[in-house]
C-alpha cells in the first residue's frame, strides 16, 4: 500500500497558453490518493493538454504541479517511473511485434530491471489479454489490440498512479468490461487511477471522484456523491414569491429566473440542506404552501444531464 | 520504487535503439544499396577492362592492377551523394520519426530523459554512418579480391605497402569518412527536433549537404570554404602517402567537432524545452 500522506496529483493555477488562447485556465485539481478519479470534459476542453503538462510533455505557462508529493516537472526522473500512462491513444512501432514494442519502451526507463524485463512484459500482456498476439507485427493489430498494448505499457511496472486517457477507446463491449475490471482491481491494490473518458456511464460505474472541464476551466470537482447532490433542486410554492426569492439568494442559492408566479425554484449547493431553507423561509415570514425537492441524481442519466448543464449544449467543439 | 532496480542497465536503450534501427527494412535496404556501389564499379571495370587513369573517378585506373582499389574508388564515388543521402535519412528520422509515430511521448514518459534520448539517438545515427562507410569498404575489398589480382598497394607517394599496412590505411580512411559524416549527422539531429514530419527533416538535411558542396565549388565564395562542413570530405589523400600526413585529418576533426558542438547544442536546447504535442 502506498503512503496516504497527500494528494496523488495537485495543481495550483495551472495554465497553458497557445498564443492568446487559454487551453487550460487556472486549474486547481486535487486527486486524492487511492481514488479512481474521472476527468471529464467535451472535446477541446483542455483535458489532454492538462495530462500532457502533468506528465512533463508540455511546459505550463504558469502555475504548479505536484505529483506523488513531488514537484513536476522538476522531479520528473523520480516521479514518472511510478506513473503509468496512456496519453491520447496508444502509439506503436508498426514494424515491431507487440512484445518488441514493450521491450523498447521498457528499455527507455533506465531504472527498469533488464533481468525481469521479459517476465514483466509477459505479465502485462497477459493482463490485457494480448498474449496470443504478442509476436505479431503491430501494424496488423486492430484498434482495440493497439489500445490493449498501450494499456499493457502503462502496467509494465507496479505503479502508484495510472493516468489513462480514454482507455476504452476502440474496444469492443467485452474489452470495455475487461478494462473496467482491470481498473477496479488496480484501484483495489491501492493504485490511484486518473481516467479521462467520454463514456459517462463508465465513469459513473468506476469513479469515486470526478472533475469536469469546460473551455479550459474546471467547472466542478468532488466526489461522485457531491456532484450528484449538487444537482438537487428545491421548489417553493408561496404567494410571497419576491420574499422567498430574497431568502434563497441570501442562502447563496442560484434562483431560477423564469420561475412561474407562485413558485420559486433554485439549485441546492453544498452545505445548504432543505431543512435550512425551510427554517430560513419560516423565519422570514414567507407563507410556504408547498416545498418540493427534485434531485437530478434520481434520474437514470443524471451524470449526463449534469455534464451538459456544466459544459453547455451544442455540437460545437470549443475552439 | 523509483530508484534503480537490481539489474537495470543504463545502456539498454542504446541497445534497443540500435536493434530497432538495424532491423528496420529501410536501414537494411540502404546498406544493401551502398554495397552495390563497389560491386557495380568492380563489375563494370572487369567487363570492359577499361581502366583509364585519365578519366573517371579517382583510383579507377588502378583497379585492374590491384583489386583493393575498388574500395577506395567506391568510397570516393559515394561521398558526395550516396553517403549524405543515407545519413540524412537516418539523422532526419531520429526525433521526427518518433514524434510522427507518437512513440516519442511514450519514450519520454517512460521516462527516457530528454537529453539522454537525444544523445542515444545521435550515437545510434553516428554508428549507422560508420556502418555505412564500413559496408562500402569491406564489400569493395571483397569484390576487388574476387575479380582482380591483389597485391602490394602503391601509394600516391610511390611507396608500396603490404596487406597489414593496407588494412591500417583502410581503417584510417573509414575513420576519416565516418568523421566527415558526424557533422552532418548533428545537423540532421537538430533539424529533426524542429518537426514531426520525418521526410521533411530528411530532405532538409540532404539539401544542406548538397548546398554546402555547391557553395564549396564556387570560387566566389572561397572566403567561407574552410567553414563548410563538406570542405574536407574528399581531403583524405594524405592518408595514402608515406609518411601519413595528418594535417587534413586534424583539420577535418576540428571542423566536424565544431559542427557537432554547435548543432548538438542547438538540438539539446530545442529538444529539452520543446512541448511534445504529437
Amino acid at each position: 500500500m502506498w503512503p496516504v500522506t497527500d494528494a496523488a496529483i495537485e495543481t495550483s493555477g495551472l495554465t497553458k497558453l497557445f498564443g492568446h488562447q487559454r487551453a487550460v485556465d487556472a486549474l486547481d485539481l486535487s486527486v486524492p490518493r487511492g481514488s479512481v478519479f474521472g476527468f471529464l470534459g467535451p472535446n477541446g476542453s483542455g483535458k489532454t493538454t492538462t495530462i500532457r503538462m502533468l506528465l512533463g510533455l508540455a511546459a505550463a505557462s504558469s502555475g504548479g504541479i505536484r505529483m506523488l508529493g513531488e514537484p513536476m516537472p522538476t522531479a520528473i526522473a523520480s516521479v514518472l517511473p511510478r506513473v503509468g500512462a496512456l496519453v491520447e491513444g496508444p502509439a506503436i512501432y508498426p514494424f515491431l511485434s507487440g512484445r518488441a514494442n514493450l521491450l523498447r519502451l521498457d528499455a527507455a526507463d533506465r531504472h527498469a530491471s533488464s533481468r525481469t524485463r521479459r517476465a514483466r512484459i509477459d505479465a502485462a500482456l497477459e493482463r490485457v489479454g494480448l498474449s496470443h498476439a504478442a509476436d505479431k507485427k503491430a501494424h496488423a493489430y486492430s484498434l482495440g489490440m493497439k489500445q490493449r498494448l498501450g494499456i499493457a505499457n502503462a502496467l509494465l511496472r507496479p505503479r502508484e498512479l495510472l493516468i489513462l486517457d480514454e482507455p476504452s477507446n476502440g474496444l469492443d463491449p467485452q474489452g470495455t468490461r475487461e478494462v473496467r475490471a482491470l481498473i477496479r482491481s488496480l484501484a483495489d491494490d491501492g493504485t490511484t487511477v486518473f481516467v479521462s473518458s467520454h463514456l459517462l456511464s463508465e465513469i459513473e460505474q468506476l469513479c469515486s471522484h470526478v472533475a469536469v472541464m469546460s473551455a479550459g476551466r474546471l467547472v466542478a470537482q468532488g466526489t461522485l456523491d457531491e456532484l450528484r447532490r449538487g444537482e438537487q433542486r428545491i421548489e417553493v410554492r408561496t404567494p410571497d414569491a419576491a420574499a422567498a426569492r430574497r431568502v434563497l439568494q441570501q442562502l447563496r442559492l442560484v434562483v431560477d429566473a423564469g420561475s412561474e408566479s407562485g413558485t420559486v425554484s433554485a439549485t441546492l449547493v453544498d452545505g445548504v440542506l432543505p431543512e435550512h431553507v425551510t427554517a430560513a423561509l419560516v423565519a422570514a415570514g414567507v407563507r410556504v404552501r408547498g416545498l418540493a425537492l427534485a434531485g437530478a441524481g434520481d434520474q437514470g442519466n443524471w451524470l449526463e444531464e449534469r455534464f451538459v448543464a456544466l459544459t453547455g449544449e451544442g455540437f460545437d467543439v470549443a475552439g | 520504487m523509483s530508484r534503480d532496480e537490481p539489474g537495470s542497465r543504463p545502456l539498454a536503450l542504446l541497445g534497443s535503439e540500435l536493434g530497432t534501427l538495424f532491423r528496420r527494412r529501410r536501414t537494411i535496404a540502404m546498406l544493401a544499396a551502398l554495397a552495390l556501389v563497389p560491386i557495380l564499379i568492380a563489375v563494370a571495370v572487369r567487363v570492359t577492362s577499361a581502366g583509364d587513369a585519365g578519366r573517371g573517378p579517382a583510383f579507377i585506373g588502378d583497379i585492374t592492377q590491384n583489386g583493393l582499389f575498388v574500395a577506395f574508388t567506391a568510397l570516393t564515388v559515394s561521398i558526395p551523394l550516396f553517403l549524405p543521402l543515407m545519413v540524412g535519412v537516418v539523422a532526419g528520422d531520429t526525433i521526427a520519426g518518433e514524434a510522427n509515430l507518437g512513440t516519442l511521448r511514450y519514450l519520454l514518459i517512460a521516462p527516457a530523459g530528454r537529453l539522454r534520448l537525444l544523445l542515444i539517438k545521435y550515437a545510434a545515427a553516428g554508428i549507422f554512418a560508420i556502418a555505412a562507410v564500413l559496408v562500402i569498404v569491406l564489400v569493395g575489398i571483397a569484390i576487388g579480391a574476387a575479380l582482380f589480382p591483389i597485391g602490394p598497394v602503391a601509394l600516391l607517394s610511390g611507396d608500396t605497402i603490404g596487406a597489414g599496412e593496407f588494412a591500417l590505411r583502410a581503417l584510417l580512411l573509414v575513420g576519416y569518412v565516418s568523421l566527415s559524416l558526424l557533422g552532418l549527422t548533428a545537423i540532421g539531429l537538430f533539424i529533426s527536433t524542429l518537426t514531426t514530419v520525418p521526410v521533411g527533416a530528411m530532405a532538409a538535411t540532404i539539401v544542406l549537404a548538397a548546398a554546402s558542396q555547391i557553395a564549396d565549388a564556387l570560387p566566389q565564395l572561397s572566403a567561407v570554404h574552410p567553414w563548410l562542413f563538406t570542405h574536407l570530405w574528399l581531403g583524405f589523400a594524405d592518408l595514402l602517402r608515406n609518411p601519413i600526413g595528418w594535417d587534413s585529418y586534424g583539420q577535418n576533426a576540428l571542423l566536424q567537432l565544431g559542427y557537432i558542438v554547435v548543432f548538438g547544442a542547438l538540438a539539446a536546447g530545442r529538444f529539452t524545452t520543446k512541448d511534445i504535442l504529437s
